[in-house]
């Protein structure tokens, strides 16, 4: 069965985000998912940061210090090789997900 | 994330949340920023950007409680855990503390030694390249000076080569005399060492011209501190060596010992000086062999190629000179004195090494006992883990943490300890008559060697449990009590192990046996004279100024007056006393020899100079024929007397008395008399043929002279001391029994004997607590079926039979394939010890005795419990 519960969700949407958005701070990705999903979903900002933390210990992404464009110090976060193989999984994983959830829906 | 920075986080917990509280910051203060710009007001910005964040205490303990759950801080807490567990078992921790101690302690010991003799290179500043340069018959090792020049001159493969010989000397300034070893060296010796001076300079090439042309002495740093209190204006000024005087050039380095491993010369002296005036001058004689000779290869030439291009030029030699017939070279590495001591104390050492390495391999085996049983012991505990969740690996881990906490602690004391022992050794100068220091002190190699030691034991040990561990099925063991499902009938590993100590404790039981009998026969043996109740005056006349005339005058009066002190039975002079330093040997001829080649030669022999009367004190039983008189002088025809073996070979089973063998200098002698056969150089020799010679015949300054005497020696010493003061205070005499001086050459056994019982006393522990914690083990864990077996009628000899069968067989099969090793292993032993062979009954029956005791006294405690075990009580607690 395909790995799947809230926090694989979360790890869903910041890799996906930074996939497209290429470097990103925390907030930019609250931001840009808020935004994406036309307000529908809104990420528990403080619930983000442990997981960018353990995301970047088991090394899909990583983190640089950088000058935001209003000239304020922030933690950047970019994609690694590994994210991007995980990105794929729980994309496919998600779909699973998803399809199987439908058909339960389907059959009643 | 880096492994590096998840380390570095966990010392820097302080730095990881000032940067998550930046993080936090800038996230919150952009979200401020952006309500405003929605329109807030800055307080209302920034209430609601806190609410949205929710609570940042959490937050930043969740992120920093990551970092503590990384591997680093996971094998720390292990180690603290194992720290907890082991101190709530101290039985087990002691035990396996005190057998790693000892396990590894030995075994630094004996690397140590190792380390020292064979793989450190010798003690110079340019060790590389550089070997003796010997005859290829073992034994054959110096050179003679003519011969060391032509191999030096002609040779392609080496870059330089020296000649250096170690001889004794008096050495006395305006205040006092010592008594100094010293070495005679070509003047490129320090040149081709690379040997630097710590005063004044040291001598080269260029000081030599011709015979005594350089009297300078360079000398050693240790005497220049002692004697003469580090005082740098000694250089320049004159000392007298046997009463010639010599200056002393400068001093050398605090290092540097010469190019022998173990003496440590006084002084150095340039070859061609020869204070010996009167003794012959070798310097021209190419029979002379009595040099040795180092080389130093060039760079990119193999020993192989060097050894065939001093054949090649040998060869030549041979051709050319009479003397030189036969001659031939091999190289062997340098500091053992040629090949004479290299060879066999090499196979002992690495022998020793090999039986150290096998008791800490004992050890282990006995841990690995000990640690499965403790493991199946906690198998609950561990089973109760697993169930909870525990990985298997996180158990192992466990386990693994404990045994390399144990052993490396273990490893650390054993290294001090042996330390402490080695520095003592250094220390040690076994014989006060020669500068003979055993440096060997560990280096980090050693250190090295012990860490890995250390660290292969505990996981040697600590991974025997990893297959108990994997099978645990948790609902099992939990579901039984206890650890019921160890089966007992099949053979295990462990019999294994266990089986392998008893066979190793046994060979060295078995081998220290045998040294210890070859060392009490040694005492028995018939050496060729009674050394028992003989006082030895030592000294070289030479020292005294005494030449020619004066050397038979003040022998005569030393003789007369020492034999008139009251408990002397009787006295009498030899120039090399049998082995004390060892004697001379040389070819002999049979008689109507024209041509002396050796190749024409009957064999070689021993000689000695003795005076009239030396047969008696030493005791040397004279078979047939007469002692010397001092009418056999210079004048008389040449006489001598032979020891049986060498009257048999030259003259077959005749009576040799009579008869006439030719020697080297090419004059035919008489035998006067045949005395019995006699150990010349070591206990372990086969018969020499030796000869004896008048010493007015044979001249030589070295003078022992023997006195008998019923007294205890410590009665008469100051006696012959005071007679001897008389005749010429300024002789230097070295006095000793000849018992004592025996210990010469009973050391290599003595130290053969020694360490064998050490390791063998070691093995047996071993061996005692392997057997008892097995036998033990299985006692305990069969305690319900025993009941049982009470219960029913079990008679106590079944109940033995059933506990104790399977170690008293263990017991049986070990000591009998240990007893065959044993008697495999003597041969090698037979080199160093005298006559040792295990086909002695007493040996035999020693072995089986000590190994019944050691098996009675393991299996004692288990049998007692086994027997006492009440049915209704240990049913009841069931």
């Amino acid at each position: 069965m395909a790995r799947n519960d809230l926090q694989g969700t979360l790890d869903l949407l910041v890799l996906k985000t930074l996939s497209q958005m290429g470097e990103l701070h925390g907030y930019g990705i609250v931001l840009h998912i808020q935004k994406a999903s036309d307000e529908l979903l809104s990420v528990e900002e403080g619930s983000l940061y442990p997981a960018l933390h353990r995301m970047e210990m088991s090394r899909w992404i990583r983190s640089e210090w950088k000058m935001t464009e209003t000239n304020r110090k922030a933690k950047y976060y970019r994609l690694t090789a590994a994210g991007q193989k995980e990105l794929q999984n729980a994309e496919k994983s998600f779909e699973q997900l998803v399809k199987g959830i439908r058909a339960i829906l389907r059959y009643a | 994330m880096s492994i590096f920075r998840r380390i570095r986080n966990t010392f820097s917990r302080s730095k990881l949340r000032q940067e998550i509280d930046a993080e936090i910051q800038a996230h919150v203060e952009m979200r401020i920023a952006d309500n405003v710009v929605a329109g807030m007001s800055p307080e209302e910005a920034r209430r609601d950007a806190l609410i949205r964040f929710g609570n940042r205490t959490v937050v930043r303990e969740r992120m920093t409680a990551m970092d503590a759950a990384t591997a680093l801080d996971a094998f720390g807490r292990d180690l603290r855990y194992a720290a907890r567990q082991l101190r709530r078992s101290p039985a087990f921790t002691t035990t396996a503390l005190v057998t790693l101690i000892l396990g590894i302690g030995a075994n630094v010991v004996v690397f140590s030694v190792l380390n020292a003799m064979l793989l450190r290179p010798l003690d110079v500043p340019q060790p590389t390249g550089l070997y003796n340069v010997v005859h290829k018959q073992q034994g054959y090792d110096n050179q003679s000076y003519p011969d060391y020049v032509d191999f030096k001159n002609k040779n392609s493969t080496f870059s330089d080569m020296v000649a250096y010989r170690i001889e004794m000397a008096g050495l006395s300034t305006k205040e006092a005399a010592y008594k100094c070893w010293y070495y005679r060296v070509s003047g490129n010796y320090f040149d081709m060492l690379g040997v630097q001076p710590a005063q004044g300079r040291l001598f080269h090439a260029s000081d030599e011209h011709g015979p005594n042309s350089a009297p300078y002495i360079i000398l050693s740093h240790n005497f220049w501190r002692r004697y003469f209190d580090s005082d740098p204006r000694i250089i320049g000024t004159t000392v007298d060596i046997n009463k010639h005087p010599f200056t002393v050039m400068g001093v050398a380095p605090p290092a540097f010992h010469g190019t022998e491993m173990f003496l440590w010369p006084d002084f150095w002296m340039p070859i061609v000086d020869n204070p010996d005036i009167e003794g012959t001058d070798f310097l021209s004689w190419r029979g002379a062999h009595n040099l040795w000779v180092l080389g130093k290869l060039k760079t990119g030439v193999t020993p192989q190629q060097a050894t065939d291009n001093l054949n090649a030029i040998a060869h030549e030699l041979a051709r050319e000179n009479p003397d030189d017939d036969g001659l031939d070279a091999r190289l062997t590495k340098p500091g053992w004195m040629g090949d004479q001591f290299g060879a066999p104390a090499r196979s002992f050492l690495a022998g020793i090494m090999l039986l150290a390495f096998l008791v800490l391999l004992a050890a282990c085996a006995n841990l690995a006992s000990l640690f499965a049983a403790r493991t199946a012991d906690r198998s609950r505990e561990l089973a109760i883990r697993l169930a909870i969740g525990s990985s298997r690996w996180n158990v192992l881990r466990q386990l693994l943490a404990e045994a390399l906490l144990i052993s490396v602690f273990g490893g650390t004391l054993g290294t001090i300890l042996s330390t402490g022992l080695l520095k003592a050794l250094t220390r040690w100068q076994p014989f006060p008559e020669f500068p003979i220091h055993v440096t060997v002190s560990p280096d980090a190699k050693v250190f090295l060697v012990a860490l890995l030691l250390s660290i292969g034991s505990g996981v040697l040990w600590g991974l025997v449990p990893i297959r108990q561990v994997w099978a645990t099925d948790s609902a099992q063991v939990m579901k039984s009590s206890g650890a019921g499902t160890i089966v007992f009938r099949r053979f295990t590993l462990r019999d294994l192990l266990l089986g392998v100590q008893i066979t190793l404790c046994t060979l060295l039981v078995t081998s220290s046996f045998v040294a210890l009998r070859g060392m009490q026969r040694s005492l028995h043996a018939p050496l060729g004279f009674q050394p028992q109740g003989v006082l030895i005056a030592d000294t070289d006349l030479h020292m005294g100024g005494h030449f020619g005339a004066s050397v038979t005058k003040i022998r005569k009066r030393m003789l007369e007056e020492v034999g008139h002190i009251p408990g002397v039975t009787s006295v009498g002079i030899i120039d090399e006393t049998p082995l004390g330093t060892g004697g001379s040997s040389s070819l002999v001829y049979r008689e109507g020899t024209t041509d002396f080649r050796p190749s024409n030669s009957a064999f070689g022999a021993k000689y000695f100079g003795i005076s009239p009367g030396y047969l008696q004190a030493s005791g040397t039983r004279l078979w047939s024929g007469r002692d010397f008189t001092w009418h056999d002088d210079a004048k008389a025809p040449k006489v001598a007397i032979v020891n049986e073996k060498f009257a048999r070979s030259m003259f077959g089973n005749a009576d040799a008395v009579g008869r006439r063998f030719m020697w080297g200098d090419k004059l035919s002698y008489e035998v006067v008399g045949v005395v019995e056969n006699g150990k010349y150089d070591s206990l372990t020799e086969m018969p020499w043929a030796a000869m004896f010679l008048p010493l007015e015949q044979n001249p030589n300054s070295d003078n022992s002279l023997m006195v008998r005497s019923p007294l205890p020696p410590d009665e008469i010493l100051p006696e012959v001391r005071q007679a001897l003061a008389k005749i010429d205070p300024s002789l230097p005499f070295v006095f000793h029994t000849w018992s004592d001086a025996l210990a010469f050459v009973q050391f290599p056994a003595r130290i053969a004997t020694a360490t064998l019982g050490v390791m063998g006393l070691l093995a047996a522990m071993l061996a005692v607590t392997g057997v008892f914690g097995m036998a033990m083990y299985s006692v305990s864990k069969r305690m319900k079926e025993f009941g049982i077996r009470v219960a029913v009628g079990a008679q106590p000899v079944q109940l033995m039979r059933a506990a104790l069968s399977r170690p008293v067989l263990l017991l049986l099969c070990g000591s009998a394939a240990g007893l065959l090793l044993g008697v495999i292993a003597s041969q090698l032993l037979a080199q160093i010890v005298y006559q040792a062979t295990p086909r002695d009954p007493l040996v035999l029956a020693g072995v089986v005795i000590t190994m019944a005791v050691l098996g009675l006294v393991a299996t004692w405690i288990p049998a007692q419990r086994a027997l006492r075990i009440h049915p209704a009580r240990l049913l009841r607690e069931e």
